[in-house]
């Protein structure tokens, strides 16, 4: 018999120290673009490669340390498709919406995933366990269509493959960027 | 590095690979490695290892072959024989391809197309796809290590710089406007007049910006370039420099692209530490360097005022011109917006001259370009050609047709902002007049084909569609008319529009052509106009019946 866990201090626990390392990168962002002029975005760029999405409690930290107001951050991170502002599932599948692969029929990939996730486009399964997204183009059209999950490009599929890409993401359980980092280090 | 040593350089890296007998470089490009190139990579390397073969073979990864929908892609390159082309390779393909191929090629044996279960996983070298393209911007991609100065040096790397130090910027301006080198981004200016233009305004503070934001979805040659050959961007953007006494370079590279990015920056550090990039380059008291500055997946960023609007860190929309960002462009200060592909062009041109340039093409579009063919067509990938070719050599012979029992309806140049051009035109040399006439454009050079089941309405839609979601909502024609024309080609596509919804979609079409402020909402309408105009009976085959007079 497995000993039982206290579940929910140990999230706690877990989103506390989630909380103080976030406080830190943010210092740590700050104070590698703060001197250079323009720097917003790139600053952001580096938020969201470690935490996945750009909290709002982070970025009013950035701002704060970069003399940049909230409303110039929320200006730029809504106008910008790349940045995310709510935390995404473990696996972030996104379906390539791109010419290529629209050709090739992925409107019925994205409506397959829709499905089998239950899930709308935009959105988490309950359990975080994979959000759902569409992206423009991923620059892989000769593998068209296609679904990159956590960056790792699955192409030459076919419409009806929307089960055989959550299966395979099951067997890789490709590692999401920041997870990867945090590994390395 | 004292320019003299470039050549030191080259000749040793030269004799280096020349003692190999054999070298097998890998494609290591976003395409191929999302179709496991870099565990054939791996076990090519374990491979030749294991077998002791260490000193006659040599194993490296390269850019992008073009031929992406087989890859991953291995080439065997030999003193003694033809190069052969593995494609479609997995992991336990890998001891075959040394057992079967390398070794007897080690040992003396011609084998120009493996036997057995290679036969199939070798692609014909003769085929028109790699005889008709005529490679420029290509030529280090599937040859050279991009990862490796060294082999950029031995391939002539960097002696377009140096020439380009012994010149002074007026000459460079003059150079690249005897080569008739267009823009290769998609409007077409020519570079060496925009290069003249900012050279011509006095300034301490002068920006060359390398816009990597690759927007069009469905071509991907800037990837492919940045990814291949960083080098020769890199070397691209310090001669533009040079010609327009520029002070500070910056690669906007898309965030969707990681591998450039990579590239680029590992690119940057060898050059600096050859002294090509930072301190003195090449011994010659100029000093020049880069900056990086990712883009953040906005369409209308490939505009240069908004691209420019980017890198200063806010909210990408462009701004009315004049004045041109030659004149006041980033923070102010004069600069120059050149695409990849284009930058990658420029090192040949000061390498091999101006004339040897504008040797191949038309009259009025010189060089090569590169096209991203994608669609339903059987060879997928990128392809370099001369300008003029006509647009049936590439999809018909080069692209081998659909490879399916279908026929070809039209092709789609310009992406978003081009237009569709049907079988009956494909007759037409590619350069940037001829496509204008055809209500299309050059653009970028993503090439979309689609058969006869394809609906051209459709596609019009899936266009503008992008169009109206891209548009930053600064001016009114392009934030209003997009949504309008957008509501009406659904209610067509739907089976529910009438004859007055097409002569409204003409309508605001011409409104927004006319008065949007960038060129996103000018160009936004012509792949519907284009459809309007080639293919109408689809449209109006969709429309309800005429409307029963009411009671």
């Amino acid at each position: 018999m497995s000993t039982p866990i206290d579940v929910a201090t140990t999230v706690k626990v877990v989103a506390a120290k989630a909380t103080a390392d976030a406080k830190d990168e943010v210092t740590l962002i700050a104070n590698k673009w703060k001197m250079k002029r323009g720097s917003l975005i790139m600053a952001l760029h580096d938020l969201q490669s470690r935490v996945g999405y750009v909290p709002r409690e982070s970025a009013m930290r950035l701002g704060h340390q970069m003399g940049v107001p909230l409303a110039r951050i929320y200006e730029v991170v809504t106008f910008y498709n790349y940045f995310k502002l709510e935390a995404p599932g473990k696996y972030v599948i996104s379906v390539c919406l791109g010419t290529a692969c629209h050709i090739k029929g992925s409107a019925g990939l994205l409506a397959g995933m829709e499905k089998e996730l239950k899930v709308r486009v935009g959105q988490s399964t309950p359990d975080k366990e994979y959000h759902l997204q569409a992206v423009r183009c991923l620059g892989c059209c000769g593998l068209a269509p296609l679904v990159s999950v956590n960056g790792k490009v699955y192409g030459k599929l076919n419409t009806m493959d929307s089960c055989y890409v959550i299966e395979r993401i099951q067997e890789d359980k490709p590692m999401a960027l920041a997870q990867e980092e945090a590994v390395a280090e | 590095m004292k320019s003299e040593e470039l050549e030191v350089k080259a000749a040793a890296e030269i004799a280096k690979q020349q003692a190999f007998d054999v070298r097998l470089v890998c494609c290591s490009s976003t395409g191929c490695q999302s179709s496991g190139a870099s565990a054939i990579l791996a076990g090519l390397k374990a491979e030749i290892k294991t077998k002791q073969l260490e000193d006659k073979v040599q194993v490296c990864g390269t850019g992008c072959m073009g031929l992406c929908s087989k890859g991953p892609l291995v080439r065997m390159i030999s003193k003694t024989q033809k190069e052969v082309l593995f494609s479609d390779m997995k992991p336990e393909m890998v001891a075959a391809v040394v057992d079967q191929v390398v070794v007897p090629v080690l040992t003396g044996t011609k084998i120009e197309r493996p036997r057995g279960d290679l036969e199939h996983h070798s692609l014909d070298l003769d085929d028109p796809f790699f005889t008709m393209q005529y490679r420029v911007v290509l030529e280090n991609n599937g040859r050279t290590d991009p990862e490796k100065i060294e082999d950029y040096f031995a391939h002539g790397g960097y002696q377009g710089l140096k020439r380009s130090l012994t010149m002074s910027a007026e000459e460079i301006c003059k150079e690249l406007q005897v080569s008739g080198l267009r823009g290769r981004g998609g409007a077409g200016f020519p570079t060496g007049m925009k290069w003249d233009l900012t050279r011509k305004v006095q300034s301490d503070v002068k920006y060359v910006i390398c816009n990597g934001d690759e927007g069009d979805p469905g071509a991907f040659m800037d990837r492919s370039v940045l990814e291949g050959d960083p080098h020769a961007v890199i070397e691209g953007m310090l001669i533009a420099a040079r010609a327009m006494n520029a002070t500070h370079g910056i690669f906007y590279i898309r965030a969707e692209y990681p591998l450039a990015v990579e590239r680029v920056e590992k690119a940057l550090r060898q050059a600096r530490v050859a002294g090509l990039v930072g301190r003195n380059v090449l011994d010659s008291g100029w000093s020049f360097d880069f900056e990086i500055r990712l883009g953040a997946g906005a369409f209308v960023c490939g505009e240069e005022t908004a691209l420019i609007a980017s890198i200063e860190g806010k909210r990408g929309t462009p701004r009315p011109r004049p004045p041109f960002p030659a004149v006041k462009g980033l923070w102010n200060q004069p600069s120059c917006v050149n695409n990849v592909e284009t930058l990658a062009n420029v090192p040949r041109i000061l390498r091999r001259g101006a004339k040897w340039f504008a040797s191949r093409g038309t009259e009025k579009s010189k060089g090569t370009k590169v096209f991203a063919l994608t669609g339903k067509i059987k060879n997928n990938g990128l392809v370099e050609v001369p300008m003029g070719i006509t647009l049936r050599e590439i999809v018909e012979v080069i692209g081998g047709g659909t490879g399916t029992d279908r026929t070809i309806k039209a092709i789609q140049t310009g992406g978003p902002s081009g237009g569709m051009i049907p079988e009956h035109q494909f007759d037409t040399p590619m350069c940037y007049e001829h496509l204008q006439q055809l209500g299309s454009m050059m653009g970028s050079g993503g090439l979309i084909v689609i058969d006869d089941r394809d609906s051209v309405v459709e596609l019009a839609r899936f266009y503008l569609d992008f169009c109206v979601d891209e548009s930053c909502g600064k001016c009114a024609p392009c934030r209003i008319g997009g949504p309008q024309m957008l509501h009406l080609l659904i209610k067509i596509v739907d089976g529910k529009g009438t004859a007055e919804d097409i002569r409204t979609i003409r309508k605001v079409a011409k409104a927004m052509q006319k008065a949007s402020l960038c060129a996103l909402g000018q160009t936004a309408p012509n792949p519907t106009l284009s459809a309007l105009h080639h293919f109408e009976l689809e449209f109006t085959e969709r429309l309800l019946p005429a409307a029963t007079p009411q009671v």
